[in-house]
C-alpha cells in the first residue's frame, strides 16, 4: 500500500517539475523568440498566399529581430489590427518615422509619418485593409516579422533566409 | 575540480533561464509592480509612487471607462504612459474646455481607447495625440503599494465630468 502511495506522490512531483519548466519555457520562447503563424486573406499577394483561397501560407514569426522595435522599410510584419485588436494583421512596411508617403486612397494626397509610427500597406492594393484605411500605425501594437514561408505539407521551401525586400 | 564547478555553472544558468521565464509568463500574463513617475496622474498616483498592475484585463478585454491603464507610448516605442480610460470605442468624448462656448466633439474610433491623465493641466494624453488602439494597453492598475500612507486601491476619477455620454 505505501509502495503505490510513494510511486504516485513520486509521480505528481515529476509532472510537477517538468510542468513548471516546460511550460513558462515554451511560452516565453514563443512571445519572445519565434513562432509560427497561418496567412490568411489575399492582401499580400503575390508574396504571401499567391494561390489565393486553395493554400495557406505558413510563416515564420521572429520576435527577436524586433525586440527593439527596429523594422526596415521592405519588412513584412505582423501587427495587432488597429480596428480590431483580436486580430493580426500581416503587411509590408512602407515608410518610417518622418518620411513622407504618396498614399493611395487616404483622405490625404500625402502623409508625413509621425515620430514613432510607420506605414504599412499590403502587396495586392486595392485589396488590402492597410495604412491607406487607417493611417500611420505604431509599431508597438505587438509586431513580429516574418522570415520564411513554408509549405502546408510540411515541406521547407525556404526562399532564402533574408528578408523579402520591397521592390521601391 | 573543473567539473564540479562546471557541473555547477550549467545548473545556475538552467535554473536562470527557468526562472526568468516563470518571470516573463507572470509578467506577461498576470501582472506585476510598477514604478510611476510624472505628475500626469496626481492626485491619485503621485511621483514615484508604486502601484500593482494586472494584465488579466487586457487578455480577456475587460478594460471599462474609469480603469486607469498602462499603455505603451504612441510616440515612443520603449516608454510607457499612466492614464486614466475615459472613453472606449464608438463613445462620444467631449474636446473642447468646459469654458468654451461652443463646444466640440470627437467619436472614439472602433478599436480604440481614449485616455486622459487625473492632472488635466500637466498631462499629454488623447487631447494632444488622440485616441490610441486597444493593441497599445499593457495592463490595469488597481492598487498602490507605496506610500504606505497611500495603501490601498485606487481612488475615482476626480474629473468626474469628463465621463458623461450623453
Amino acid at each position: 500500500m505505501a509502495q503505490s502511495q510513494g510511486w504516485v506522490r513520486r509521480y505528481a512531483k515529476a509532472f510537477c517539475k517538468g510542468f513548471f519548466v516546460a511550460v513558462p519555457v515554451a511560452v516565453t520562447f514563443l512571445d519572445r523568440v519565434a513562432c509560427v503563424a497561418r496567412v490568411e486573406g489575399a492582401s499580400m499577394q503575390p508574396s504571401l498566399n499567391p494561390g489565393g483561397s486553395q493554400s495557406s501560407d505558413v510563416v515564420l514569426l521572429n520576435h527577436w529581430k524586433v525586440r527593439n522595435f527596429e523594422v526596415q522599410r521592405g519588412d513584412i510584419v505582423s501587427l495587432v489590427s488597429p480596428k480590431n485588436p483580436e486580430q493580426k494583421i500581416i503587411k509590408r512596411v512602407i515608410a518610417l518615422e518622418g518620411d513622407i508617403v504618396k498614399t493611395m486612397g487616404h483622405k490625404n494626397r500625402y502623409v508625413k509619418v509621425p515620430r514613432g509610427h510607420i506605414w504599412v500597406e499590403g502587396d495586392h492594393h486595392g485589396h488590402s485593409f492597410d495604412s491607406n484605411s487607417f493611417g500611420p500605425l505604431s509599431p508597438q501594437c505587438g509586431t513580429a516579422q516574418l522570415l520564411c514561408p513554408k509549405d502546408l505539407d510540411g515541406i521547407f521551401v525556404l526562399v532564402g533566409l533574408e528578408m523579402i525586400t520591397a521592390a521601391i | 575540480m573543473l567539473r564540479g564547478v562546471l557541473g555547477k555553472t550549467f545548473r545556475l544558468v538552467g535554473y536562470t533561464i527557468q526562472y526568468g521565464c516563470i518571470a516573463h509568463c507572470a509578467f506577461e500574463y498576470v501582472g506585476g509592480v510598477v514604478m510611476c513617475s510624472g505628475p500626469s496622474m496626481e492626485p491619485t498616483i503621485q511621483n514615484s509612487d508604486i502601484v500593482f498592475a494586472e494584465n488579466l484585463s487586457r487578455h480577456f478585454y475587460g478594460i471599462q471607462r474609469g480603469d486607469i491603464v498602462i499603455a505603451k507610448s504612441p510616440s515612443d516605442p520603449k516608454s510607457n504612459i499612466c492614464k486614466r480610460v475615459i472613453g472606449l470605442e464608438g463613445d462620444k468624448i467631449l474636446t473642447s474646455s468646459p469654458s468654451d462656448f461652443f463646444k466640440s466633439h470627437n467619436y472614439v474610433p472602433t478599436g480604440h481607447v481614449w485616455l486622459e491623465g487625473d492632472n488635466l493641466q500637466n498631462s499629454t494624453d488623447s487631447r494632444y495625440y488622440g485616441p490610441i488602439p486597444y493593441g497599445l494597453i499593457r495592463g490595469r492598475i488597481f492598487f498602490k503599494i507605496w506610500p504606505l500612507s497611500d495603501f490601498g486601491f485606487l481612488r475615482d476619477s476626480p474629473n468626474g465630468h469628463r465621463f458623461s455620454d450623453d
